[in-house]
């Protein structure tokens, strides 16, 4: 067998480390849970409850994360306009914030005293402790992944395809619908899972706007620091493992993606 | 009919200027120019895919200058055939046909593949079908919802040269059979020349001679249409002495070209600075010099030979560099290699003076 180079040897050792960090955190949380206990957790009403809250929210975040955002990586993917570069470059601020100022910077907006608070208060809407407020810090948070996403998968679309469907009688909606969209569903379904998958792991920002009801990473955190860890880690390991079933299947279809557009 | 009316467009950097064209009912019309002429830009333009910064459309008798793509009517061709990747081949030829009723969709798919031998591809995914079939589905697809005007894109450019002989009489036949008003647009002028009713040659962004085929080649009216449709003998000079009378009985030529010690008995009309052309298969190369007034002979030497088959290339220093291009069994008739010296005449009318 061929020996291998220095470059290999090396970048592997100091690779490795990265892998062993990532690894050796969660693989001992889910070994140190005792099944028993996971039973008990999951027999919990409130954890159930927590789980299903924190799951329905992220559905809804990407459904409206999706509704908007799809149109918006559209427009950024296909045309140039004024201040192009600065909404692409706050589609990314999310990320970077810290989320408890993401928290505080929606309170400052959807407070009942602030403006988008009263607006909405019109409909029955409030945000503060509610369920809605849990959706709209899990959008702030998680829109710049299926935005970013779909708008990679517009732009991979040669726009010719669009043009020879105008030429067929197809207007510019109906060659969204009829090409666009079918050609870049797997970015934005990988997006979309992505968002969602981001939006379940949220905490920092809905800590701040709603800390009741209780989404699971709150709930987490309230038995941490109420009871201590050995309360905390069934309920922990129960959310890490149904995230990392989501992230598996947005490995398996992006993987898939890959490939099939040539035509 | 199309007609173009002082069509200007721009994309990015560049832009058409000022183009007018006008395209018969039923004709095919060639688009001709190198790459980066604006021949793709303005077929686009045609199509409704980029709004003309100024100027007129027509299709027909109607303004079409303000129409979206998908009411012009128009069957549009890309030289990459762009198929639809997620649809089937069926679903690619009836997708213009999405406002008709299912069966007669079914019905007029039947018709086009029937029409260009696609029966036996209908259901399989577009992905790994050969250059051909590609050309064949995506032309299949332009011509389902009956449009207009079909404008082709560089149609032949991505088939390798065996196939693209084979679809270009297969297009030919299909323009016979179906007369539909077609522009094709290439930078082979070869292509040009065995498809074209009239042509058209651009260059930067601009129209520079429109018309027959025959008389755009024999007549180019630029030193750029000289090279760019392969006249290969270009000098710039003077015609310094007009003789006068009539060309043909009699006198076969009227004029002297000169450029600097070469000297030319050509046709013209008039003194001044010009150019000449003469094209290569023009040029009779020999060994003794060919006598008679009607000839341009002139003493060289063979600098260069290129064989391929079936014609050889000469470069013959003679005062200038002249090219001749023989049939291989005239140059092995000759018997000549480099080096040698001979003699090339050409008809005062064989140059064209402009």
């Amino acid at each position: 067998m061929k020996k291998p180079s220095g470059l290999t040897v090396i970048f592997s050792l100091l690779g490795a480390c990265v892998v062993v960090f990532l690894l050796a955190p969660i693989l001992k949380m889910i070994l140190s849970a005792q099944p028993g206990s996971l039973a008990e957790a999951l027999a919990d009403v409130e954890v159930r409850r927590a789980i299903l809250l924190t799951f329905g929210c992220a559905t809804w975040a990407a459904v409206l994360g999706a509704l908007t955002g799809v149109p918006l990586a559209y427009l950024l993917a296909r045309r140039t306009f004024p201040g192009k570069h600065f909404i692409e470059a706050l589609v990314d601020v999310p990320v970077v914030i810290p989320h408890p100022v993401a928290g505080i910077a929606l309170l400052l907006v959807f407070g009942r005293q602030f403006f988008g608070g009263r607006f909405f208060d019109h409909f029955g809407l409030s945000f503060i402790g509610t369920v809605p407020g849990i959706v709209v810090a899990m959008l702030f948070v998680s829109t710049s992944f299926l935005v970013n996403a779909s708008r990679d998968g517009f732009a991979q679309v040669d726009p010719r395809l669009e043009n020879v469907a105008r030429t067929l009688g197809y207007g510019p909606l109906a060659t969204f619908f009829s090409v666009s969209l079918p050609l870049s569903w797997r970015n934005v379904l990988s997006g979309g899972i992505m968002m969602w998958a981001r939006a379940i792991s949220e905490f920092g920002a809905i800590v701040i706007i709603t800390y009741n009801p209780k989404v699971a990473s709150v709930l987490i955190y309230d038995r941490f620091t109420t009871y201590g860890l050995t309360y905390a880690l069934p309920l922990a390991v129960i959310l890490i493992l149904l995230t990392l079933s989501v992230f598996a299947l947005l490995r398996s279809i992006s993987y898939r993606a890959s490939g099939v557009r040539a035509s | 009919m199309i007609r173009l009316l002082n069509v200007a467009s721009s994309a990015g950097a560049f832009a058409l200027r000022s183009i007018n064209l006008e395209v018969p009912s039923g004709d095919y019309f060639v688009l001709l120019g190198p790459t980066g002429s604006g021949k793709t830009l303005l077929l686009e333009t045609i199509a409704g895919l980029r709004t003309p910064t100024s100027g007129e459309i027509w299709i027909h008798d109607q303004n079409v200058t303000e129409l979206a793509p998908e009411h012009r009517r128009v069957g549009f061709m890309y030289q990459d055939y762009l198929l639809f990747p997620h649809l089937t081949v069926r679903r690619n030829i009836a997708f213009g046909l999405h406002r008709q009723a299912a069966n007669e969709a079914d019905e007029r798919v039947k018709q086009v593949s029937r029409l260009l031998k696609l029966d036996g591809l209908l259901d399989r995914r577009v992905a790994g079908l050969s250059g051909g079939e590609k050309q064949r589905i995506a032309l299949a697809r332009a011509l389902a919802p009956q449009p207009r005007v079909l404008l082709l894109d560089e149609p032949l450019a991505a088939l390798d040269p065996q196939t693209r002989q084979q679809v270009r009489r297969e297009l030919l036949a299909l323009h016979n059979e179906l007369k539909m008003t077609t522009i094709h647009v290439t930078h082979d002028f070869e292509e040009a020349l065995v498809l074209a009713d009239h042509l058209a040659v651009m260059n930067a962004g601009e129209v520079v001679q429109a018309g027959e085929p025959d008389v755009v080649f024999r007549r180019p009216a630029s030193p750029f249409l000289a090279r760019f449709l392969g006249v290969e003998n270009v000098f710039r000079g003077r015609i310094v002495r007009c003789i006068g009378g009539e060309v043909g009985d009699g006198t076969s030529f009227n004029a002297i070209f000169e450029s600097g010690p070469l000297k030319l008995s050509v046709v013209a009309e008039c003194e001044g600075s010009a150019r000449v052309a003469i094209r290569p298969e023009e040029i009779t190369v020999s060994k003794e010099p060919l006598h008679s007034s009607a000839l341009n002979n002139l003493a060289g030497i063979v600098k260069n030979i290129e064989k391929s088959s079936p014609l050889v290339r000469l470069t013959i220093e003679a005062i200038q560099p002249f090219i001749a291009v023989l049939t291989v069994q005239s140059f092995e008739a000759l018997d000549i290699a480099a080096g040698a010296k001979v003699w090339i005449s050409f008809k005062a009318t064989a140059i064209h003076v402009f």
